[in-house]
């Protein structure tokens, strides 16, 4: 008996487009109209053509090990989340087969199925019941999931007056004591706070190291560095690569870039008022690189598509590996910005002065939020990778020791100067500060 | 291992639906559960809205009775005979309007996760069938005030209620598949149940109908086509007994009607059920 658990045969799922009376929805009226129109006159239909076909997912095949933890990633559009819906029987394929052995819970939405005027204890029930737990299940794991999501005093109250900080962690708490033996997970990590996604982060590996099979959707690719031994890369319906996470996280990356360092990334969501259009790393003499030494100055140049005017935005701007973030270049923290976007193109710029990084491969992650702090203008991600590449013993250190020491802070501890679109510049170096 | 395996193939029959369904149980008590806890959140009198609507129902139809003379059967007050007729039809036309409209109310849920889709509709039929025993007290107080002890007949009574549950459930499930494709079908659901409360007899009894010689056989005939008709005149063969008949040729057709719109409507739920997460 072989060990795969999933098999994907030529899998492909179409979606028909259409152009011309593009609602939501079909209205029997326009089914009739069109109809009799066809009568009147057969040929009208045929001018112009009112629908294509549009193949989310195109002849895909792969299998999947018990025990796997399969990270999927892609662009936005190039089928990941169809592949999960297909996998989840919530859509059927157009094509292809596949034969998955075992109990399978999905996890596409944090809380679906939460209804507003019922209390977070009814809501754990329902919503348990809903991701496939039983009566008796949801029952046995109740305390746990409440103490993860830490919304004891609250539990009478209806989920309409919670925080969303607090529906957040419910919703997850509920879905990450799911006990499957095939666990399919969407970008649901996007939400919630650091330290709550850090938590959930944890829990999935907990999960997963229980040999439970986990397939997980990503667009941080620290996230899918951590969690996953292999990889899937998807590009336009087609499976661009598989293997080794590390290997196909670095294509991600590779795969957009026009040249060596430099990464276009356009719209992650629909509800994107910011869009980074494009990500440009540089050394200190504006040489475009993805490599870079111990102690080099990097330039990340970002270019935003502004959909409109927006005062006072906040940018941040973090170095990461797979441990998590190095350090952070944060208007949020030092309280610089720029004083406005305006709508269309901007550019601004994040120099990290004299970097000590360590030789590994290492991400961009940044976010832009409102003059309030709080609402995300664009969602955050990674937007670029690079590498480091010097020999540790160059710069002082026992290589041994070194590559088990865990960098994992978001202390600014690297010097670093803005440049913004309105001229301004301000260098933040925190260790003006130690007296 | 393998006793989970799961095939996913385009346009076969799931050959396990009908167990998949009854593995999915869980879900149809909670869905039905979330559906009774929501129905009277923030609301003044809460349940006695369950009895308030066929009170009121009820009133209009004796009173419309009453002015038009509409005939008795003999040993049975006015009141009694439109109350047998209007708690059946009430819990018809709610079960019906909920279970059309149910797919696209729980869109999220339909597009999120898997789950044998029948079960939403399913289960809010336990709604109005919950509601529908609330009702029955209405009845009970009737009887006792009016003095008036049913027979053995009553005993009658499930099969009849299972009846407008299979009438219900037929016609729901297939309007509730339109639905999903066709928004019209959310303006036809009020004008289906306000017009089946003038074709269906509450306020009058179906002798007069049948009993009638001014009317020509076919009227007679398209009148017994409406399965409510064979849902009410059971009710009233129930409870008031004595000298209320059943008319059988006319109850015969609508058990058949009834049968026939059930296995049309799974049919056709079950062949759009695939594309449901697609359209809506």
């Amino acid at each position: 008996m072989s060990d795969t658990i999933i098999t994907v045969e030529h899998l492909s799922k179409s979606y028909i487009l259409r152009h011309q009376n593009a609602e939501r929805y079909t209205a029997m009226r326009d089914v009739i109209t069109n109809k009799a129109k066809a009568l009147i006159n057969p040929k009208s239909q045929n001018n112009k053509p009112t629908s294509e076909t549009f193949w989310a997912l195109n002849d895909i095949s792969f299998e999947i090990k018990q025990g796997d933890r399969v990270g999927i990633i892609g662009r936005n559009g190039a089928g990941k989340s169809t592949l999960l819906k297909v996998l989840s029987r919530i859509v059927t394929p157009t094509k292809g087969r596949i034969t998955i052995d075992g109990r399978v819970a999905s996890l596409l939405e944090v809380g679906t199925g939460f209804h507003p005027e019922l209390t977070g204890r009814e809501n754990v029930f329902l919503n348990g019941s809903i991701l496939g737990m039983t009566k008796s299940e949801i029952q046995k794991k109740f305390d746990e999931i409440v103490a993860f999501a830490e919304v004891e005093k609250f539990l009478d109250t209806p989920v309409k007056r919670y925080s969303s900080g607090m529906y957040v962690r419910l919703a997850f708490a509920v879905a990450a004591h799911l006990e499957p033996e095939i666990l399919i997970v969407d970008e649901v990590l996007a939400v919630g706070d650091a330290e709550f996604q850090k938590k959930c982060l944890g829990k999935m590996e907990d999960i997963s190291g229980d040999g439970r099979t986990v397939l997980f959707v990503s667009h941080n690719m620290g996230a899918i560095n951590t969690l996953c031994n292999n990889a899937i890369l998807l590009n336009k319906g087609t499976i661009q690569a598989m293997g080794n996470t590390q290997k196909i996280t670095a294509m991600y990356f590779n795969g957009t870039n026009s040249g060596e360092g430099e990464f276009i990334i356009g719209k992650n969501s629909s509800d994107e008022k910011v869009i980074v259009e494009k990500v440009t790393l540089k050394d200190r003499n504006g040489k475009i690189q993805n490599t870079f030494q111990f102690g080099d100055s990097i330039t990340a140049e970002v270019e935003l598509n502004a959909l409109e005017n927006f005062d006072n935005p906040y940018v941040w701007i973090a170095i990461r590996n797979d441990k998590g973030p190095i350090t952070n270049a944060s208007g949020l923290l030092d309280g610089y910005r720029t004083s406005r976007f305006s709508k269309g193109k901007n550019t601004i710029k994040c120099t990290f002065i004299n970097a000590p990084l360590l030789p590994s491969q290492y991400t961009i992650y940044m976010g832009i939020r409102a003059s309030d702090g709080v609402e995300a203008l664009t969602d955050s991600k990674d937007v670029a990778v690079f590498s480091v590449n010097t020999v540790l013993s160059e710069v002082g250190m026992n290589k041994t020791i070194a590559d088990t020491v865990a960098v994992d802070t978001v202390s600014p501890i690297i010097p670093y100067r803005w440049e913004f679109n309105d001229g301004k510049q301000y260098t933040f170096d925190i260790k003006n500060y130690i007296k | 291992m393998s006793k989970h395996r799961i095939v996913i193939e385009p346009g076969t029959e799931n050959s396990n639906y009908w167990k998949d369904l009854w593995n999915y149980r869980g879900l149809f008590y909670f869905l039905a559960w979330r559906d009774i806890l929501v129905r009277y959140k923030q609301t003044v009198i809460g349940v006695l809205w369950s009895v308030l609507k066929p009170l009121l129902t009820i009133f209009v139809m004796w009173f419309f009775g009453w002015l038009f003379h509409s005939e008795v059967p003999q040993g049975v007050s006015r009141v009694l005979l439109v109350c047998t007729a209007t708690l059946p039809w009430q819990f018809f036309s709610s079960s019906f309007s909920e279970a059309s409209g149910s797919l696209v109310a729980n869109s999220n849920l339909l597009t999120k996760v898997y789950f044998p889709r029948l079960i939403v509709p399913a289960s809010t039929v336990i709604v109005c069938l919950i509601d529908f025993f609330i009702s029955f007290l209405i009845l009970v107080v009737i009887m006792i005030f009016t003095q008036f002890v049913p027979d053995w007949r009553i005993l009658w009574l499930p099969l009849f209620l299972l009846l407008a549950l299979v009438t219900a459930m037929g016609t729901g499930l297939y309007i509730a598949a339109l639905n999903v494709k066709y928004r019209d079908f959310r303006y036809i659901i009020p004008f289906i149940v306000q017009f089946g409360l003038y074709v269906s007899p509450i306020a009058f009894s179906s002798s007069a109908i049948y009993n009638n010689p001014s009317l020509p056989q076919f009227v007679k005939f398209i009148y017994s086509l409406n399965p409510m008709v064979g849902v009410i005149d059971g009710f009233r063969w129930c409870i008031l007994g004595g000298s209320t008949t059943l008319y059988i040729p006319g109850f015969l057709m609508s058990i058949g009607i009834t049968v026939m719109f059930l296995f049309v409507g799974i049919w056709y739920f079950r062949r759009m059920e695939k594309s449901f997460a697609d359209v809506i």
